[in-house]
């Protein structure tokens, strides 16, 4: 199998006008993933970890370092130097990223929020709609929270459907940043029976995970911060 | 291979008011913010370039005086541009620089490339002609003499903005401030511009109006694939609506970049504090 991601030597640090200071994130990170595999990340909390995805999907631009990524569309490309709407194009259609926090549209329902991660992908609306119903019966959001605001969720159902609308669009590459922190045991169930469907689909992910026995039991390698190295 | 073009290209755009001098046309770090004390001329709009691409929305954030409504109102030829150009990738005068167009060209670019929402609809609309008149005020500029047209064309957009059909005889002076913006919406999509400029559209409007408007602009987005500009000095309302920002400080830019990387990893001292302050 081929690299999909080639980390090479990232560096990422924030500078903050009104501290005057400069803070180091990550420090010369270097890490290779192969196509179909899954990542976990591990680390001490502050160590980088999210610092690394938030890079790779372009959220952070990281000072030094490079990333190269295989695309489908563009063939190799450096995400720290790709044209935004190249990554604007990468994010929909080729790179997903589920976070703990949900972020959503106001006033749009939850179902608007799963067709539409399928519509501006081009998919036909009456497959939309039927991939969208299929997502909400696996994660088991119930029929009359459908057509209704996220804002009004419980904080599980809003993970839950964080996790589904990143999960709907089967993206090649996805970045999970502590996708179950905070779920139930029976939700944890569903994210990791839907992880391993996308991974016999064939999606490369890296992910963190506060709980490391539901991570150890997905992931093909763990990648330890402190060493920069696989374990 | 990446090899999408844009459908407008700013570049290098500037906007003084007053003539410039040595002092402050050579050595920009003698200006006192946009302002030159020797020759006190205002540099409203300084040294802007970007692009813009087909269906994307491009928000531009800033505080008031930093340049945002000059420089679409420059876009949109309400003000003549001291120094730049503006190169068109669609319609008849492609690739060429359109701000040295005669105004005759310019003004069939107006009517047909752009819709612009002002801030103030009082400089959009015609407060004593009916929404109806209004709405079909652009489709005329453009040519469009046909009554009936006019109107089915009217009552269609009219729809689209949510007016109901017995306020549409009435004049915008008797409409809440949230109609208002609907009509001027309208109105600037009467001729299927590719491209909208939207001024502060949801300033001073309630909250519930004010998400009222935003989805509409959501909506035009997802259904029309429309290019927008997003002026507004509320990051809250630019991070729901476009893909990409530019931050504005005293006629510059002072950032650009993915409308969440501005929010998450802000590099400019004043991009810093604007989200700071983020609600």
């Amino acid at each position: 199998m081929h690299d999909i991601l080639r980390i090479e030597n990232l560096s990422k640090s924030f500078y903050i006008h009104h501290l005057r200071q400069r803070i180091e994130a990550t420090k010369n990170i270097s890490l290779h993933v192969s196509e179909g595999e899954f990542i976990g990340i591990t680390g001490k909390s502050g160590s980088g970890k999210s610092t690394i995805l938030k890079s790779i999907y372009r959220t952070y631009l990281p000072e030094e370092g490079r990333i190269y990524y295989h695309s489908k569309a563009y063939g190799v490309v450096d995400l720290t130097k790709a044209h935004l709407r190249q990554i604007i194009y990468l994010r929909s259609y080729e790179i997903g990223y589920v976070s703990q926090f949900l972020r959503v549209m106001p006033r749009t329902t939850a179902r608007e929020i799963m067709e539409r991660a399928l519509l501006e992908m081009g998919v036909p609306r009456d497959e939309a709609q039927r991939e969208a119903v299929r997502m909400f019966e696996h994660f088991g959001i119930e029929k009359e929270l459908w057509d209704n605001y996220p804002m009004t969720f419980s904080g599980g159902e809003k993970l839950r459907l964080n996790v589904a609308s990143a999960m709907i669009k089967k993206p090649r590459l996805l970045l999970l940043d502590e996708p179950t922190a905070s779920l139930d045991q029976e939700s944890k169930g569903r994210v990791r029976s839907l992880i391993e469907q996308l991974k016999n689909h064939g999606t490369t992910m890296i992910g963190i995970f506060h709980d490391l026995e539901f991570m150890k039991g997905l992931c093909d390698k763990e990648f330890r911060m402190e060493t920069s190295s696989y374990v | 291979m990446f090899d999408e073009k844009p459908i407008l290209e700013v570049k290098h755009l500037s906007k003084l008011y007053g003539i410039g001098c040595d002092y402050c046309l050579d050595h920009p770090e003698n200006r006192e913010r946009n302002y030159c004390p020797r020759c006190r001329t205002i540099h409203a709009v300084s040294d802007v370039s970007f692009e813009l691409y087909e269906g994307e929305i491009l928000g531009i954030v800033g505080e008031s005086g930093s340049g945002k409504s000059t420089l679409v109102q420059c876009m949109y030829f309400d003000q003549d541009s001291s120094s730049g150009d503006m190169v068109m990738h669609i319609g008849e005068n492609s690739g060429k620089n359109v701000f040295t167009l005669s105004s005759q060209k310019k003004n069939s670019i107006r009517n047909q490339l752009f819709g612009m929402v002002y801030q103030n609809p009082y400089r959009g609309l015609k407060m004593k002609f009916s929404a109806y008149a209004n709405v079909s005020e652009k489709l005329i500029a453009a040519g469009s003499r046909h009554v009936q047209r006019m109107l089915a064309r009217s009552d269609e957009l009219l729809d689209i903005v949510h007016i109901e059909a017995f306020r549409r005889k009435d004049t915008p002076k008797h409409f809440s401030g949230g109609m208002q913006q609907r009509v001027q919406i309208a109105k600037a999509l009467s001729n299927n511009p590719p491209v909208l400029l939207l001024d502060e559209v949801t300033t001073g409007l309630d909250l519930s109006v004010q998400a009222n408007v935003l989805d509409l602009i959501k909506i035009i987005q997802h259904e029309l694939k429309v290019s927008m500009i997003v002026v507004s000095h509320d990051l809250a309302v630019v991070r729901m609506l476009a893909e990409r920002t530019l931050v504005m400080l005293d006629g510059r830019v002072v950032e650009a970049g993915l409308t969440d990387q501005i929010l998450e990893d802000p590099t400019h001292q004043y991009t810093q504090q604007l989200v700071y302050s983020l609600i």
